[in-house]
């Protein structure tokens, strides 16, 4: 890109929003750049971990089966959120992603059959073929194609932004610094998961001991610059999307593959050797995004999956293979644990487990009785051996403290201001939507729904 | 020579492992291909079934594009460079005889060699008196055997095709009782004619549907178009040696056949195909992406292609000079190089076809078994 030019529309973030936000605003006559903070290899964001966007239907529409309708949806995001959610943005979200996919496949995205051991989400997700890459890829050939300049490796270090309104962008590309001005700016340049000093600065200690799934990139300056020049404030600096991740996994961008999904099939023990929550409160897909927390919550921000010999093979293969052992002694000594808390835990949990007719398929009525906490469903006695243990660590992907924004994804200032030409699309203002929680796939819809809407907003307000 | 290789074998299927590791625990590269369903029905990959996935995959390179842990993540997953890599322990591996699976690591020196030999041998083969050679010959004095009796002629490429069938066969028994699938299994029509139709059609290499990426990033169809030309002219050249065959024993119409007959036209057909194919492979081999496939092969792919041509360019320069004064050295360079070729079948590029089909018979065997329970996410 040029940097002396000065662009209708600028978009800092090359993930799904700024390109969406990008397309658009392009396809509207205007002219676009994209600042990506990534070289081109790793560009996109936390896109590029994605699999699929939870989508509204009211009828089958390949690749989902049945319909998902928009109360339904809504009622899904209530429970997750218990209710930190902006009814009128939320609403907004999932009634565009029922016009989303056709919009995706021109723009060169392709979808599948949901994966396999994802037949859960065959109703309510719309799976990207080769993932979020693939559809990060597709984006960014189209907006090659289009005539929309890129600038990898650019870094946005300060925006010019007085009373709420935008002049320009700092910024750094090969150890330069540039300033580009615009008509206005798309902000949609993710939160702060990356920045392991504010991290620690919202979770004091236990932050070093977490796990970033998502991408390495996404320091937060964008965001700290904005709130420092009086953007109104969403959702508070704990809030996120982090789950229970394998604790082997790499520090930063070890995506899908770090998941273990045997919580349910097992038990999960602390440091202590002691229990801490009900494995088997619901199907995991539906719990996964609470356990990052949990663990959180847990002395040394560790855990330990354990399962015996019946469960192996059940979930889907971790990527990193379990500590195997003959005896409950020799997991322990594996895992540093105390081996007679573990024994006691694994007694008195054998000791709950009331007769059932174990399904892993449905809820069933293998549950623990007289224990707190209980084990609700698929409880079995941890008895065969060999035993095999994962340990657990939180991982997050990422951060809902963000902008506010209006209807037409205006950034609102906290002094009541709406800022006319800054707009944010993406994970930036995500916590509009998710107050806390997650639902699968969420992250994709706010991320096209409020990107085109940000890309058609900055396209009109630059007069093209 | 295999005691020296065994610790780098072992190492490579120990990475074969760990990649098929992860993209079994993150499987978005489903909808690519075969090979990614058929690894999902698996949760621990031993070493047949790395040799069944390497072969299974058709470098497409669709998936290296989608992959989130391509370098220069700290995963350095390149799926389809690993798999090329086994494709050749698996082609050596399972040669014979044994001892010539060496040849997978000179191809293009054996190949450069064979056909120097097989020049040379066909023109010592003819050159009872040099003014013979290069003499013209009317298609009534019977241009080629005028030069060459047929029954040499017959008998020379007659052994080496027997030959080459005898070795392909004996690495296709070894290869597939190593699946431990059963050879009744494999003549089962429903998954033999599965596997034929996506061979012929080479179904896989789409890329899921918009074509793969190769040369590079974007999708395009160009390899298996220049794939079918090589393909289908290499089966009507075949196709018009039989029906020579076929004229010669059981019509008693011997060659050289006028240029409207049918060997003729296959043959000249299938030679503008392995013209067009090869020139085309060759040049998309030359611009892809260095991070697709695995670059010591470089010399197995150019040599086994390089011969394709060569057959196809030499034997459409027969049929222009075959009543002039250079039909004999054309001749003899031609048949050179379609010896060089057969000789080498077993022993190079070639080979591919072999296993791939064996691997996607496979594939449709085990599509019919149900799903083996190994959970959901």
């Amino acid at each position: 890109m040029d940097f002396s030019r000065v662009y209708d529309v600028l978009v800092l973030g090359g993930g799904n929003a700024g390109l969406c936000a990008a397309i658009t605003a392009r396809e509207a006559g205007a002219s676009v750049a994209i600042v990506e903070t990534a070289p081109k290899s790793m560009r996109g964001g936390n896109s590029r971990h994605t699999r699929n966007m939870r989508t509204m239907h009211v009828g089958p529409a390949a690749p989902m089966t049945d319909a998902y309708p928009e109360d339904e949806y809504w009622d899904d995001l209530l429970k997750v959120t218990g209710g930190l959610t902006d009814e009128g943005l939320a609403r907004r979200a999932i009634r565009d992603t029922a016009e989303h996919l056709p919009w995706m496949i021109r723009h060169g995205v392709r979808f599948q059959a949901p994966l396999g051991g994802t037949l859960h989400l065959s109703r309510t997700n719309a799976f990207f073929l080769g993932g979020g890459k693939a559809l990060v890829n597709a984006y960014y050939a189209c907006g090659e194609k289009l005539g929309i300049e890129v600038s990898y490796e650019t870094e946005v270090t300060d925006l010019e932004l007085r009373d709420g309104r935008f002049a320009s962008a700092t910024v750094m590309h090969q150890g330069v610094e540039h300033r580009v001005a615009a008509k206005c700016v798309v902000v949609a340049c993710g939160g702060f998961e990356s920045n392991l000093a504010w991290l620690r600065e919202a979770w004091g200690p236990p932050a070093d001991n977490f796990i970033v799934r998502g991408t390495p990139y996404n320091m937060g300056r964008v965001l700290k610059v904005l709130l420092e020049k009086g953007a109104k404030q969403v959702s508070d600096a704990t809030q996120g999307h982090c789950v229970a991740i394998d604790a082997r996994s790499p520090k930063f961008d070890g995506g899908i593959v770090t998941r273990v999904d045997a919580v349910s099939l097992g038990i999960v023990v602390n440091r202590e050797g002691q229990r801490f929550y009900d494995e088997g409160e619901d199907f995991w897909p539906k719990r996964y995004a609470i356990w990052g927390r949990l663990v959180a919550g847990q002395p040394e921000q560790i855990a330990y999956a354990i399962i015996d010999a019946k469960s192996m093979g059940k979930f889907m293969p971790p990527v990193f293979p379990p500590v195997r052992a003959q005896t409950l002694a020799e997991l322990a000594g594996a895992f540093k644990l105390d081996g007679s808390a573990l024994a006691r835990t694994v007694a008195q949990f054998n000791a709950s487990v009331r007769p059932g007719t174990f399904d892993h398929t449905v809820l069933d009525d293998c549950a623990t009785s007289g224990i707190d906490p209980p084990k609700t469903h698929w409880a079995r006695a941890i008895d065969t051996p060999p035993f095999f243990g994962y340990p657990l660590r939180p991982g997050i992907t990422f951060t809902y403290l963000g902008v506010a924004i209006d209807e037409r994804t205006r950034m609102l200032m906290a002094n009541g201001v709406t800022a006319q030409n800054v707009f944010a699309a993406g994970e930036i203002m995500a916590g509009n939507v998710l107050g806390k929680g997650y639902l699968a796939g969420i992250g994709m819809a706010i991320g096209t729904t409020f990107g085109r809407i940000a890309g058609a907003e900055a396209a009109r307000f630059a007069g093209t | 020579m295999p005691g020296r290789d065994a610790p780098q074998l072992a190492g490579l299927i120990e990475e074969a492992q760990r990649v098929l590791a992860i993209c079994n625990a993150c499987r978005y590269c489903e909808g690519y291909c075969a090979v990614f369903p058929a690894l999902e029905r698996r949760l621990a990959f031993d070493e047949a079934d790395v040799h069944y996935l390497a072969n299974l995959c058709h470098n497409c390179g669709s998936c290296l594009y989608a992959c989130q842990y391509a370098p220069p993540h700290e995963f350095q997953l390149n799926f389809p460079r690993v798999l090329a890599q086994v494709r050749k322990v698996t082609y050596r591996k399972y040669a014979w005889p044994a001892f010539l699976g060496a040849a997978f690591e000179r191809s293009a020196l054996i190949a450069a060699i064979a056909t120097v030999a097989g020049i040379a041998l066909l023109f010592t083969l003819m050159v009872g008196d040099s003014s013979r050679l290069f003499a013209a010959y009317s298609d009534a004095q019977g241009a080629f055997y005028a030069l060459m009796p047929h029954g040499v002629m017959a008998g020379l490429f007659g052994v080496v095709f027997l030959f080459v069938l005898a070795s392909l066969a004996m690495s296709f028994a070894r290869f597939w009782s190593d699946t431990g699938e059963r050879v009744a299994e494999f003549v089962a029509p429903p998954a033999l004619s599965g596997a034929t139709w996506d061979a012929a059609g080479l179904r896989y290499l789409d890329g899921g549907g918009d074509g793969c990426t190769y040369p590079d990033e974007k999708p395009s169809f160009a390899r298996r178009r220049f794939h079918h030309f090589t393909f289908y002219g290499f089966m009507l050249c075949f196709a018009a040696t039989a029906v020579g065959t076929i004229y010669h024993y059981v019509f008693g119409i011997r060659a050289p056949y006028p240029f409207w007959s049918l060997p003729v036209i296959l043959g000249s057909l299938g030679g503008l195909g392995l013209i067009v194919g090869p020139v085309g492979m060759l040049w998309l081999r030359h611009v892809r992406d260095p991070d697709l496939g695995d670059r010591t092969q470089t010399g197995m792919d150019v040599a086994f292609i390089a011969l394709l041509l060569l057959t196809a360019v030499t034997g459409l320069a027969l049929l222009a000079l075959r009543e002039t004064r250079g039909m004999g050295v054309a001749l003899a360079i031609h048949l050179g190089a379609v010896l060089a070729l057969f000789v080498t079948l077993p022993y190079g590029k070639f080979v591919h076809a072999l296993y791939r089909f064996a691997a996607l018979v496979r594939f449709h065997i085990e599509r019919r078994r149900p799903l083996p329970e190994t959970g959901t996410d």
